[in-house]
């Protein structure tokens, strides 16, 4: 027998590599998070509300500060706290099949509430839902709002069952910020609701979409020159959280666009915690949320074998800006309806099955890979289905993993990377296949 | 000759087979995993290459055309010699090993005579040896822990009591040596071993000729065609630990696909329970995976539910099937969770539920599992696969039958009796293809 080769384990993990953009982002949520802390002392009031629809320009109009729960839950999942908050929630009577945004949150209260700069989070003055399309956020601001024992704001926004955007719809919105949603936050807040003021931050909010759609797209590009997916994560988090409509996200989504633009001319690929991504060898489409606890772990999985995601669904969890959708400040209250209608999770099951297709084949991919999140339903319900019609449609090989958001125990590396590794096999195969078939 | 090695490092067992450059499978082998993988890989394909010898042997003196009945009476004495003369081997290693366990404070003043217990246990296993590979002897197992273990112990308890000596000091060395032993990447050429089983055979058996061969001579002649390891691929859970590089690596889940193709091209869809996983899988028509679902988070309903279940029940996992077939009114058992169905089959045991009721039921549970991974991987196409270790066992088989037919219809279900060696018999075949892909490139080029 010829001896088998024997291979050395790689070397020891170095440091994080980080794009400039990243720097500055992170710069921008710190100084966000010590705004929010600091409240106590500057006065300003505080208004948790949720990413999906989020409606930052209009909390702006009342110098309140948006705080969003979500957020915090992921920043403590990357930070490895959200198992014991869990444990925490878990304690406190809560089943482990919860949301685990939710438990960590809740968790994290319970351990005296410390925000990502290791002060103490303020108590929220107002709860502001505006997207009620997943459930479960309805049930975490009663809990909340028996925590804080704060006022609730609640917009209903009505499913997209039937795949498009009525002018009942939007009318039905209106009239609840007309007359419960502004009323409340003029009361709470005790600043008068000014519309041109709205509209100043809606001039702002496009411009920085305009870019954050140019940099998405630019993953279009062969070798993409972002992971739409890990990268993207990154990307969309000033946009869907505290920062639409303000100068800093026009100031960050500019320099970002001109970093990628400028890895685009130069040829280049994603950057990664390594480093530079080598040879892109697959381009993929993935939907749903990504694993937090484990995300850099995940992420390797990925760049290790040369796989980039160059378009994603969580991508567009705040507000789907692909189908030409730009904040309208000539219709202010108009246009906030319509960005909470056409959040991602409120499209119906054959609404994302097209978008998906379309990702597939606008972007070139090998094809669909979905991580499912057990405690998502908003996500996860019909994702099979989704799975099968999309790989119907275009003919590519779909996939299906299974990871928690933020709850550590669901992360299985060595299962998840035998199917991603199957996976990319797959792909692989085929991809032979149709060579030896041509 | 070219050959190409598959080898699929399960969490129970480690596969290999052995392929020639036409696809036809020459060897296969199997041992236990033993959580060294690295040895397991190296026995599994040193097995494959023994059997991959018998096929040579039997390809070249039906060549000469012999008698097949006699020639099947001689391979078959020749390969129970071989096999003793393996164990042997084997014997001597751990022989040397456990002498060199003696020891330490236990043994303080009693070492000569724990010595000397040793040779006289060691003597008597080589002296039964023979008969432990005589024709029509039943072995409970083919791997060497289980052979020797169990004579080892018996031997050992009559010789500590006649020397009376301590029997646990006896079966310390033996407890502490066994692993070693095991985990000892095999010693010895088999060419030698080869010759040396042809000796013992050539001994007692005058057949040394049948039509126009000289059978001696014949074996001698194919023991000299070399078998190269061409190429070699490594799939299963273990080979992210296997001491081969990234590009000699595939995906269980393809080599199933593939292999299940290979026994049967008309397959369309794949179940595989093993030890700790169940796969369902679609593949088309060239046996290339299409989709693939497998279980997350929990084993439960795999093959090492029914390793529970039979402790559970002080059976032996292969009683468990016949058992269960015997029973006419299946128990309804909800729980899949290995550790809950424990808790179950006491219950009802207490209730006094028949044993083979409730063994039917637990059969059944596992196959439920399977139908819905089968269900969510897209469900079933025509022809049906079952392979892994689980599918040869009758009770499982009968359940997925009636549940196939009430889901899917009439389906052709097929089952190979070497379908344990589907994983390494797809990676054998990847080896092939990447040697024959690199050929043609350097054709090209």
């Amino acid at each position: 027998m010829t001896a088998t080769q024997i291979v050395t384990p790689k070397t020891a993990a170095k440091d994080v590599e980080k794009d400039v953009s990243m720097r500055k982002q992170k710069t921008m949520m710190a100084a966000h998070y010590d705004r929010i802390t600091s409240a106590p002392e500057t006065g300003k009031k505080i208004c948790c509300t949720f990413v999906p629809g989020n409606l930052n320009e209009l909390i702006m109009c009342f110098d309140l500060l948006n705080n969003l729960p979500e957020v915090n839950a992921i920043q403590s999942g990357l930070r490895r706290a959200s198992g014991n908050f869990i444990l925490e929630a878990e304690k406190i009577g809560h089943s482990e099949d919860v949301c685990t945004y939710v438990k960590s949150d809740i968790g994290m209260a319970a351990k005296g509430n410390i925000a990502p700069n290791g002060k103490k989070f303020p108590d929220p003055d107002v709860l502001l839902l505006s997207y009620t399309g997943c459930f479960t956020f309805m049930k975490w601001f009663e809990l909340l709002r028996e925590q804080y024992k704060c006022e609730t704001i609640m917009l209903h926004t009505p499913y997209m069952g039937d795949g498009k955007i009525t002018p009942n719809m939007i009318q039905y919105m209106v009239k609840q910020l007309k007359e419960e949603v502004i009323p409340k936050l003029e009361r709470i807040s005790g600043v008068k609701f000014d519309i041109d003021r709205l509209r100043e931050y809606l001039k702002n909010s496009v411009k920085a979409e305009d870019n954050l759609v140019r940099v998405l797209q630019t993953a279009k590009s062969k070798p993409s020159p972002i992971d739409a997916y890990f990268g993207g994560i990154y990307y969309i988090g000033p946009i869907f959280g505290a920062f639409r409509g303000t100068q800093d996200a026009i100031d960050y989504y500019r320099f970002l666009r001109e970093e990628v633009e400028e890895r685009l001319a130069a040829g280049q690929g994603p950057v990664t915690p390594d480093g530079d991504m080598g040879e892109e060898k697959y381009r993929l489409v993935v939907e749903g949320p990504p694993n937090y606890t484990n995300f850099r772990q995940f992420w390797k999985m990925f760049y290790d074998e040369g796989a980039v995601v160059v378009a994603s669904s969580y991508t567009k969890v705040g507000g789907v800006y692909d189908f030409g959708f730009r904040h309208d400040p000539d219709n202010p209250l108009e246009t906030l309806a319509e960005y909470c209608l056409g959040v991602y999770t409120n499209r119906s099951l054959p609404m994302r099955i097209d978008m998906l297709t379309n990702y597939v084949n606008e972007y070139e991919a090998d094809g669909l890979l979905i991580n499912s999140i057990k405690s998502c339903n908003s996500f996860s319900a019909g994702q099979l289905l989704i799975m099968r019609e999309v790989e119907k449609r275009t003919g590519k090989p779909a996939a299906f993993i299974e990871s928690d958001l933020v709850d550590p125990r669901y992360f299985s590396a060595a299962n998840i990377k035998n199917r991603l590794e199957s996976y990319f096999q797959m792909v692989e195969q085929k991809r032979a296949g149709s060579r030896a078939a041509a | 000759m070219k050959t190409f090695v598959g080898i699929d490092l399960g969490s129970t067992t480690t596969k290999a087979v052995l392929l020639d450059e036409n696809s036809q499978v020459i060897g296969r082998g199997i041992t236990n995993s033993r959580s060294n993988y690295a040895t397991a890989a190296r026995v599994a394909s040193e097995e494959a290459h023994v059997d991959g010898r018998f096929t040579l042997f039997r390809r070249a003196l039906n060549a000469g055309g012999g008698q097949s009945d006699e020639l099947d009476t001689f391979l078959a004495a020749l390969e129970r010699a071989f096999r003793l003369e393996q164990f042997l081997e084997q014997l001597d290693d751990l022989e040397a090993t456990c002498r060199g366990q003696v020891k330490g404070d236990r043994f303080a003043g009693l070492e000569s005579g724990v010595q000397e217990a040793i040779g006289v246990v060691f003597t008597n296993l080589r002296g039964e040896a023979p008969e432990l590979y005589a024709p029509g002897a039943k072995r409970k197992s083919d791997f060497f822990r289980d052979i020797a273990g169990s004579r080892y112990h018996t031997q050992a308890e009559e010789v500590a009591r006649q020397a009376k000596l301590p029997y646990d000091l006896l079966l310390n060395v033996y407890d502490k040596s066994i692993i070693e032993v095991e985990n000892r990447p095999p010693a010895g050429e088999l060419s030698e071993k080869f010759h040396r089983a042809l000796a013992r055979v050539l001994a007692i058996d005058s057949v040394v000729r049948t039509g126009s061969t000289d059978v001696p001579q014949t074996i001698v002649d194919t023991l000299g065609i070399g078998l190269d390891e061409t190429y070699l691929v490594g799939t299963g859970y273990g080979r992210v630990t296997l001491p081969f590089s990234k590009e000699h690596i595939r995906s269980e889940i393809l080599c199933h696909g593939l292999g299940a193709h290979m026994m049967y091209p008309n397959t369309r869809t794949v179940l595989d329970i093993g030890g700790q996983d169940t796969k369902g899988i679609q593949v088309d028509e060239n046996g290339i995976v299409a989709n693939f679902q497998m279980n997350d988070r929990c084993a439960a309903g795999c093959g090492r539910y029914l390793g529970y279940i039979a402790d559970e029940m002080n059976m032996g996992l292969h009683e468990l099937g016949p058992l269960a077939m015997k029973s006419d009114r299946p128990a309804r058992i909800n729980s899949t969770c290995t550790v809950f169905a424990g808790a179950e089959l006491r219950d009802r045991l207490s209730l006094g539920e028949k044993r083979e009721d409730i063994l039917a039921g637990l059969h059944r549970a596992i196959i439920l599992r399977a139908i819905s991974i089968i269900s969510r991987s897209g469900g079933v196409t025509n022809e049906f696969t079952f392979t892994g270790g689980v599918a040869k066992n009758e009770a499982a088989v009968r359940e997925l039958r009636k549940l196939i037919k009430e889901n899917y219809g009439e389906v052709t279900i097929n089952i190979n009796p070497e379908s344990i060696y589907t994983g390494a018999l797809g990676a054998a075949e990847f080896a092939r293809r990447v040697y024959e892909g690199g050929a043609k490139m350097e054709h090209a080029s």
